[in-house]
């Protein structure tokens, strides 16, 4: 179990190696989530139309290790986007992968990039 | 230091520790307290309530905790036999002796038995302490489990608590007599014309009543088979309750020659002192004004006195005048008494209104002067019993024409009663704890109180019979108004407003989704609180599907499926009343088997499939909905079941066919969604196979129709749903269940079920009643019409989401991949799999 958490490690924008195309702006949903795949990756990415801002995160929920956070309710606490987990509403913060409402859980956090409808996700490797 | 012995821990020898504590501060006196009974002090008066919940918990005055925490030595479980006042000793049953300064009896009393000859026979019982009670429901167990057919179970005496009984052994399930030796009902309280109403109420709960009775003996070899009052006058029971009248324990005061009344009770002066100036009685146990004042409030008031007497305040001494008011508390029957009920011609007259086709009595008794209320009987509607009460106890004026008083009153408007606010601040409102109109209002306007809730806690109104509670909500929301300060639950972050204010907003604005919501109501981005609500508060109003508004549903509507630990889903089509047949079976099973889907049965009678990964969902439910199946909603806060028993077209016991009308009403609310799931029963009969009283709406089958249940449910905090209404046809009980849902749709707050939405009720049932069987808002007409058009617009939201393509594209793990989730790992569980564990 462990080695699967251990491959989702938060990217800057700097230090992105690979811009990944992940789809059309228009296959995404908007105001909730969906999951992508990269390599052995899972990645839950965020559409906002309120603040016209995507993001995106590990589709793994640190709590109890399920590929769940991409199908949790999106929104916001005090102005941070967050993400609540559907199993238990643990709450990430999509800004720094904290969990706002407890504990010293965090997820990873991967920068979005949309050119001419197409949405990238930044990699490291 | 000084010490004092309380001999016995009933209400009030609990009340004297409670306001000793509260009066003294130093630790000049040590306190040490002797009860008989197992556990500590509890509240007899709401020992009835142990029957609907067994919890005895519940019902103690302070948890045993507290005597520690206020250096109380509490010793249970431990009858004091003698009192030596020569020594200031007393000796307990193990033996032990104790010394005191002061000694304080709060004995109480016991039930009366009758000397009948055969009454120490098995099946007879008293109704006074939880072990009565628990040995009562074990001996009705065991009938229930031997006897087939119609049990009946007798309660000996008429009075307050024999009818309190009379309900308890109803609820049971038994047929209920109650043998009364008077030739009247509640004959302390009542006048015979009164009484002659509250008789026929009675009996249409299904109360047998017995009059005029005078039993000789009990019937039977070992146990109570029946009764007998005259040679050929007997009547079947299988079980009796004695419940005729008390007797102070007084046994205490022999063994150190206390002067006692001829009928029993150790006579006290108004300092609460025995003929021993060191030895004190109060409560039940006490002859004051040769009197025994079977209520609690007196009781209190006596405990008081004497803490005051004790810790030397000479002048708290008791009053002459004892309020003996009294309010029946049975669900159903409405009946008060408060003053002077019945009226000698010399102090007065009287007015009385009695209006038979609703079973209505009441009576008011008015000083020749015309100015004063005297007191007076209130039978059917006891609503206005506080303010007369009120009136009665502080004198205050009462309109000219005196008749207004009652006659005024039965339209909601013209209440020439005056408001709450009018009582003088000194009245007490609540006299179980001496709680004054000041009081309250001050815990408000001084004390920062906010709500009802801080009120009680603060003043402890309420907390004793809970008679006044009506007028202490009133007083608190009137105080409230006048400071211009309302409480506001509001829903989250993001809106400003609570579940119902939402909507009506929604409602009136017809308003079309969540962002144009957020956008005019709210701010931000929303959240799992306020997105999932509003959902479905659209869903209550236009009966749309999750289908409509995707981006809002919790995760199982989105998905239209619940989300199991490891992020697959299960299926559960609907099988209305859990009526299946082979073939339907059969095609659960051979899906079940090539989707490799963990199978089993729920708790509401219908069929789980686990183990669905989200691409695989739009399949099953194609292959089940060309079975003629649709969903079963068992993801959404929405109807989920109506259980039923097989009821009369197979059960030799059935009186309806419950299975028909179960599946009438499931299909019915089916999909309705709602501020929580909820649930229905549907029992063929009595013996209630179908758990109907353990779900949100319950229908049992008596003679004559259905009883309507309401607002039970299982889960974490179980509750049994309440009867709302009996013998009801199946097109009356539609309507009242559409009445009674609809507006518990519209005013309930977010994931909350029936029955903490019942207890937040101001007025709780008897609201729900007047609004759903009265239609007292006038809103019976338009909660039925929404409910029609919200039964009109069903669609199956899975046929909907499989027929439009692009509805069906969600169902599928990664948007740029058709690959599936390969971090799933099943194990073998039982010939089927599981989830790997955690
Ligand atoms: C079913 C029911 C419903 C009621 N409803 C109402 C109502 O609606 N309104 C109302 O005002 N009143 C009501 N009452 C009456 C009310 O409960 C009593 O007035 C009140 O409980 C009296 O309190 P008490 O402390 O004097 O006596 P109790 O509560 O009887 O307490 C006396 C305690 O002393 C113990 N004891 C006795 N002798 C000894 C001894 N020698 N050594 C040690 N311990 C001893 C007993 O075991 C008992 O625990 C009701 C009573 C019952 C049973
Ligand atoms: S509740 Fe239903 S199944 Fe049970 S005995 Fe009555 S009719 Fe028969
Ligand atoms: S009782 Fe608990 S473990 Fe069982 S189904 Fe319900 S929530 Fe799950
Ligand atoms: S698995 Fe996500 S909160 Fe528990």
């Amino acid at each position: 179990m462990q080695n699967l958490i251990d491959q989702y490690q938060t990217v800057s924008k700097n230090n992105v190696k690979t811009w990944f195309k992940v789809g059309k702006t228009d296959d995404f949903p908007v105001n909730s989530g969906a999951c992508i795949k990269y390599k052995t990756k899972q990645v839950a990415v965020f559409n906002f139309t309120v603040n016209n801002k995507w993001y995106a995160c590990q589709n793994l929920c640190p709590h109890k290790m399920e590929m769940v956070l991409s199908l949790g309710l999106i929104g916001d606490k005090e102005g941070i986007p967050k993400v609540a987990c559907p199993l238990h509403k643990k709450n990430f913060s999509l800004e720094d992968g904290s969990n706002i409402n407890g504990d010293d859980l965090k997820i990873a956090i991967y920068p979005v990039k949309i050119e001419n409808e197409n949405v990238y996700i930044g990699f490291e490797d | 230091m000084k010490k004092i012995i309380v001999v016995g821990n009933g209400m009030v020898g609990y009340k004297f520790c409670e306001k000793f504590i509260n009066l003294t501060k130093d630790n000049a006196f040590k306190l040490i307290v002797f009860g008989e009974e197992p556990r500590p002090a509890y509240d007899r008066v709401h020992l009835s309530e142990f029957f609907e919940n067994r919890n005895a918990k519940a019902l103690e005055m302070a948890p045993i905790e507290w005597y520690e925490s206020n250096n109380i030595d509490l010793i249970t479980n431990t009858r004091v036999v003698s009192i030596h006042n020569s020594s200031k000793t007393i000796e307990t049953i193990h033996g032990e002796t104790y010394e005191y300064d002061y000694l304080v009896l709060a004995t109480g009393s016991s039930a009366f038995v009758p000397p009948i000859k055969g009454v120490e026979k098995d099946g007879v019982f008293v109704y006074r302490t939880i072990e009565d009670l628990e040995d009562t429901l074990a001996y009705a167990e065991t009938l229930k489990k031997n006897k087939n057919g119609i049990i009946k179970a007798a309660v000996l005496g008429g009075g307050l608590l024999g009818l309190e009984a009379a309900k308890a052994v109803k609820d049971m399930g038994f047929e209920p007599h109650v043998v009364e030796f008077a030739p009247k009902l509640m004959p302390r309280q009542l006048d015979s014309r009164g009484s002659k109403v509250l008789k026929e109420k009675i009996e249409s709960l299904g109360i047998h009543v017995h009059l005029s009775k005078a039993t000789n003996k009990i019937l039977g070899e070992d146990f109570i088979t029946g009764m007998e009052f005259g040679e050929y006058d007997k009547i079947n029971v299988d079980m009796l309750v004695i419940s005729a009248g008390i007797r102070p324990r007084d046994e205490l005061a022999k063994t150190c020659n206390l002067e006692t009344g001829t009928r029993g009770g150790i006579t006290v002066n108004n300092k609460m002192q025995t003929s021993d100036p060191n030895i004190y009685a109060i409560g039940e146990v006490a002859l004051y004004n040769e009197m025994i004042y079977g209520l609690v409030a007196p009781g209190y008031e006596m405990a008081e006195v004497a803490v005051n007497q004790i810790i030397g305040n000479e002048d708290a001494v008791m009053g002459e005048d004892i309020d003996m008011s009294t309010k029946l508390k049975l669900i159903g029957v409405d009946v008060a008494s408060y003053g002077e009920p019945f009226m000698p011609v010399e102090k007065g007259y009287s007015i009385i209104y009695e209006n038979k086709t609703k079973n209505l009595y009441k009576r008011i008794n008015i000083s020749h002067d015309g100015k004063k209320l005297l007191g007076g009987i209130l039978i059917g509607d006891a609503s206005d019993y506080n303010m007369f009460h009120q009136i009665y106890l502080n004198s205050l004026p009462i309109p000219e024409d005196a008749e207004e008083l009652i006659l005024g009153s039965r339209g909601k408007e013209g209440s020439s009663l005056g408001s709450v606010m009018d009582i003088p601040d000194a009245a007490q409102v609540c006299s179980c704890e001496s709680i004054t109109k000041g009081d309250i209002c001050s815990a408000i306007t001084e004390g920062g109180c906010n709500n009802l809730g801080d009120v009680i806690t603060k003043t402890k109104a309420t907390s004793g019979c809970g008679g006044c509670k009506p007028m202490v909500v009133d007083l608190v929301n009137e105080t409230l108004k006048s400071m211009g300060k309302s409480v506001k639950v509001t829903l989250c972050e993001h809106f400003n407003y609570n579940r119902q204010e939402l909507y009506d907003l929604i409602k009136v604005n017809k308003v079309e989704n969540y962002n144009e919501a957020l956008s005019l109501f709210g701010k931000g981005f929303g959240c799992e609180i306020c997105k999932p609500t509003i959902a479905s508060i659209f869903a209550s109003i236009n009966m749309e599907t999750a289908n409509k508004q995707v981006a809002i549903q919790d995760t199982n509507d989105r998905f239209l499926a619940n989300i199991q630990r490891n992020g697959t889903y299960s299926v559960v089509p609907r099988i209305p009343g859990g009526e299946i047949t082979p073939d339907k079976l059969i095609t659960i099973g051979q899906i079940g088997k090539k989707y490799d889907l963990y199978t089993k049965i729920t708790g509401g009678q219908r069929i789980d499939l686990f183990g669905a990964q989200l691409h695989e969902l739009p399949k099953i439910w194609k292959e089940l909905i060309d079975a003629g199946f649709e969903s079963g909603h068992a993801y959404g806060k929405s109807l989920r079941t109506v259980k039923s028993c097989v009821g009369s077209t197979w059960c030799r016991y059935g009186m309806h066919e419950s299975v028909t009308f179960a599946i009438e009403i499931e299909n019915r609310y089916r999909g309705l969604r709602s501020p929580h799931k909820f649930k229905g029963g549907v029992s063929g009969c009595i013996r209630e196979c179908a758990e109907a009283r353990g779900k949100d709406f319950g229908l049992i089958a008596v003679e004559g129709g259905w009883n309507l249940y309401i607002c039970g449910n299982g889960g974490a905090t179980p509750r049994h749903a309440v009867l709302f209404a009996e013998q009801l046809d199946n097109e009356t009980a539609i309507k009242y269940l559409d009445r009674f849902l609809m507006f518990y749709i519209r005013t309930a707050g977010p994931l909350v079920r029936t029955a903490p939405w019942l207890d937040k009720l101001d007025g709780g049932l008897e609201y729900v009643k007047e609004v759903v069987i009265e239609d007292s808002l006038g809103i019976a007409e338009q909660l039925e019409q929404e409910m029609q058009e919200l039964v009109d617009k069903y669609q199956c939201e899975w046929k909907q989401a499989i027929e439009d393509p692009n509805m069906k594209k969600r169902f599928k793990h990664f948007i740029n991949s058709e690959d599936t989730d390969d971090s799933l790992v099943f194990v073998p569980m039982r010939g089927q799999k599981m989830p790997k564990p955690w």
